[in-house]
């Protein structure tokens, strides 16, 4: 068993195990904080990968500013805190459901591997994805700063409290 | 060269999909299914990272393309949070069973 591996494996069980924490734990923020765990988690798998611009945008952005927006939001509303239990049966229909699929996709994954690897992500991987993303996709990047523009009046105009209809 | 295979990634991220499924459809609490949506959303991340090293014609796409994923998934974190807020000053409630307004 090689360093490689055993990274790879605490790294999978401290994902895994955040989900875990998350589907479990009674309290939303406690929810909340579970999830951090997986998402460092999933940066550590991107750094393993080869990605590290990736792996510090995936902690910038969920494990900062999503989780963060998330727990503004169970500030701001008021929570019965207990999470209510749902029906067995439901939970049941929804398992089994689950379980199929996993299987179906498992059969589908286990012995699946494409032979190649790339050997030179890890060279200057951040000025790589520079250059990608100002020559070949700078139309879709472009295009991405309208949707976060779009999506931050939206939200403004959404959660804006509606002070011209409570006057009337 | 690595010596961890594909489907290792993908066994990982396909566990990861099936519990934020599992969260989505059976948690009650709208922020929690908003974070389980996340939760797949970052399964979908961990493919296309695999894929940018392990795939036919591997290359950096991938990462570039997992970097759009991020964005627009955070685009949609907030402005389903303004929804969720929006909803519960005019309802007083984020549980997802009692949104049933169109039903009635």
């Amino acid at each position: 068993m090689n360093g490689e591996l055993i990274v790879f494996v605490i790294l999978f069980l401290i994902t895994i195990s955040g989900a875990l924490f998350m589907l479990n734990l009674s309290k939303v923020v406690h929810m909340v904080m579970a999830l951090v765990l997986t998402f460092l988690g999933i940066a550590g798998l991107y750094v393993t990968l080869a990605a590290e611009f990736v792996a510090v945008v995936q902690i910038l952005i969920y494990s900062g500013a999503i989780t963060i927006i998330m727990l503004f939001g169970i500030m701001l509303t008021k929570h019965s805190d207990e999470e209510k239990k749902t029906s067995f049966a439901k939970k049941g229909i929804v398992l089994s459901g689950i379980a199929i699929f996993f299987l179906i996709m498992f059969s589908a994954i286990q012995n699946l591997s494409l032979g190649s690897q790339a050997t030179t992500l890890h060279e200057n991987n951040t000025e790589q994805i520079g250059i990608m993303l100002f020559t070949e996709y700078v139309i879709p990047f472009e295009l991405v700063s309208v949707v976060l523009l779009v999506a931050l009046v939206g939200a403004v105009i959404l959660a804006k409290r509606d002070d011209a209809k409570e006057g009337e | 060269m690595s010596s961890i295979p594909l489907s290792a990634y993908l066994v990982t991220a396909l566990l990861l999909f099936c519990m934020g499924l599992y969260g989505a459809l059976t948690k009650r609490n709208a922020v929690i299914v908003l974070i389980s949506i996340e939760l797949m959303l970052n399964a979908v991340n961990i493919n296309l990272v695999a894929f940018a090293k392990y795939g036919v014609g591997a290359s950096i796409r991938g990462q570039v393309f997992s970097l759009f994923t991020i964005t627009v998934a955070a685009a949609e974190a907030a402005v389903g949070l303004a929804i969720l807020i929006a909803l519960y000053r005019n309802r007083g409630t984020v549980n997802v069973d009692e949104m049933n307004t169109l039903k009635k």
